[in-house]
């Protein structure tokens, strides 16, 4: 696992849904072929209302144009993050997208479950700083003493260990844990 | 100190005297249910990892049920539920309800009751968040992403961290201009949309045990509308005759100590609740269905887990048999096979439901998830442009029923017919 996670901030609100992340009608393709699965980063929160897509000022879409991958890879979310349906696809389309690390003030519970055990992203919590970090702003998360640090602004914030998931995390999801530890031996 | 009935099904599943709320724990899963969106990648994760030696841990224990996107011409979701039947045939998967078949079921968490596989004490794993509708049969019933799926379906064990439980008291006789969903609509109100992150709700009261399988299916379905982990009703009497109706297999009931411990509990009296709807676009976004009357509607939507029950059917009718016509596109979405056949036996005043609702004007449609998750572009009732759908189904998402600039109200099958007969939304009270 990095140590370091360097990136562009994209800012969004409270309640970013699973629906917003990666709408439902884009479900259908598939998660393993590498060419078809690029449409998931391209379709990457891409049902965000435009008004609420790149905080402060919105207006800003994750994506530009035809491309399959993002220029911001560290989210910053609000309060309940990927809530609603139980699709993997989202963190998965965030990851496709070029997504290393959302951090949230908090996330709904199988959003973080996929993030952890698929080791798609690295969902970090804080408190609400959604308000105090721009889209756009250069950001450097350090993992091992759990900060952020806004380069553009020179502000540093602390992040929420990652607690009883960090060796999840280490591993690089749920299945590599499983085989480390011994619970499965294939 | 007393276990709450969750923290019992737990600690029976993970072989533990007891559990507590915060400890991570390694479960026995009891079914694991999937479906045609994210049963392939399920399948996909599981061959990667186990590779050639890749075995489902029991069969009998996995249920798939295509259910999403059934009725469309999108290529891409038919292969899926190819790669399903393919799966299905090659490991030879007896609880396969494919499409084009008898066996055909449509929605997975209807069909799950139905067909016999929710028992109370029981855990069962979905690939899908409205899976916590089955703990309304007092077992522990939750969502899951494709990997954890993968992993029980090599393993049958899963982690989870035991919840908090939060309690919700209903006191009273439900009146007749109430049901179920008005009940969790003023829940999500009170508690919004993260209110039970990974926590337990718990269901109780009088009027919560006076309602059918049905309708205590509409509590339980909506629990993750709040973030919760798993909604609950202790199984009893109406529960047992259920189940033993469609399954041999044994149970076992739990019911919560009396000095359980709880996060929190919410008492209601149902006598002083109104109905309710979610406008746009949160699920708690409550109000009362008096302060948006008149609001004029494009659609309305009858269908899904949520709202596609029998009990949702025998509901509308009366009021589309009294009010006749429907002066906006209705659409009628049978959640299972079997509620649909039911359309056709069950009466009002003399006459099929299926029969009112096609004298109403409805368009009824085949069972499956339809437009309650938007879905391909050639899906049924799919909301387009700048609709304005009032709907018996479980989210109001932007986008959630299709179209970016529609809005969805969401609310009650006795709102949704009243609100069909008149284009606008209406108060059901004025229509009984």
């Amino acid at each position: 696992m990095e140590k370091i996670i360097m990136g562009k901030a994209f800012v969004l609100g409270n309640n970013i849904d699973t629906d917003q992340i990666i709408p439902a009608e884009h479900l259908v393709y598939s998660l393993t072929d590498e060419e078809e699965s690029k449409k998931y980063g391209h379709f990457a929160l891409s049902s965000v209302p435009i008004n609420e897509s790149g905080l402060p000022n919105g207006g800003i879409p994750f994506i530009e144009g035809d491309n399959y991958t993002s220029e911001f890879n560290i989210i910053i979310g609000g309060s309940n993050f990927g809530c609603g349906s139980s699709r993997e696809h989202a963190p998965f389309a965030l990851m496709k997208a070029g997504v290393k690390a959302v951090i949230a003030e908090s996330y709904a519970r199988i959003f973080y479950r996929n993030s952890v055990d698929g080791g798609f992203v690295v969902p970090y919590e804080a408190g609400k700083i959604n308000d105090r970090i721009k889209t756009g702003d250069e950001l450097e998360i350090n993992l091992e003493n759990n900060t952020l640090k806004n380069l553009t602004t020179g502000e540093q914030f602390n992040l929420k260990p990652l607690g009883d998931v960090l060796p999840i995390i280490e591993n690089g999801g749920l299945f590599e844990y499983a085989r480390k530890t011994g619970m499965i031996s294939f | 100190m007393g276990m709450t009935i969750t923290e019992k099904i737990l600690a029976k599943a993970s072989g533990r005297d007891k559990v507590t709320p915060g400890e991570n724990i390694w479960l026995n899963v009891d079914v694991l249910m999937t479906h045609d969106v994210c049963g392939p990648p399920t399948i996909g994760i599981w061959k990667k990892e186990f590779g050639e030696k890749a075995k489902i841990w029991d069969k009998e224990k996995l249920v798939i049920f295509p259910d999403h996107y059934i009725f469309t011409a999108n290529k891409h979701a038919n292969r899926n539920v190819d790669i399903l039947r393919d799966f299905a045939k090659e490991y030879q998967v007896d609880n396969y309800y494919d499409v084009g078949t008898e066996r055909y079921k449509g929605v997975c968490h209807i069909a799950l009751a139905e067909e016999g596989y929710n028992l109370p004490g029981t855990v069962l794993f979905g690939t899908d968040s409205h899976t916590c509708t089955s703990g309304a049969f007092g077992m522990f019933a939750t969502g899951v992403g494709n990997t954890d799926a993968a992993f029980i379906l090599g393993t049958g064990k899963i982690w989870e961290k035991v919840p908090e439980s939060m309690k919700f008291t209903f006191h009273g006789k439900l009146p007749e201009y109430l049901t179920a969903k008005d009940l969790i609509l003023q829940i999500l109100g009170d508690i919004t949309t993260d209110g039970a992150t990974y926590r337990a709700m718990e269901f109780d009261g009088e009027a919560v045990f006076d309602l059918s399988m049905n309708e205590r299916m509409t509590l339980t379905n909506m629990a993750i509308e709040a973030g919760g982990m798993n909604g609950i009703i202790a199984a009893d009497a109406v529960t047992e005759a259920y189940v033993k109706e469609r399954s041999a297999k044994p149970f076992e009931i739990f019911n919560s100590d009396k000095e359980a411990k709880y996060f929190s509990k919410y008492e209601y009296n149902v006598n002083d609740l109104e109905p309710l709807v979610a406008k746009p676009h949160s699920p708690d976004n409550r109000d009362k269905v008096r302060n948006v009357q008149g609001t004029k509607l494009t659609k309305c939507y009858i269908g899904s887990c949520t709202g596609g029950k029998l009990t949702d059917f025998q509901l509308a009718a009366p009021i589309l048999f009294l009010g006749q016509e429907v002066k906006v596109p209705t659409f009628v979405v049978p959640a299972s096979t079997e509620i649909a056949k039911q359309l056709e036996i069950e009466t009002y005043k003399g006459i099929s439901l299926k029969q009112i609702f096609e004298n109403a004007g409805c368009f009824i449609a085949q069972s499956s998830c339809a437009a309650c998750l938007g879905g391909p572009d050639d899906t049924v009732g799919r909301s387009i442009d700048h609709d304005v759908v009032i709907s018996t189904t479980n989210r109001n998402f932007p986008g959630r029923m299709g179209s970016k600039k529609s809005s969805v109200y969401l609310a009650s099958p006795l709102t949704v017919a009243a609100s069909a007969v008149t284009g606008v939304i209406t108060d059901p009270r004025d229509m009984l």
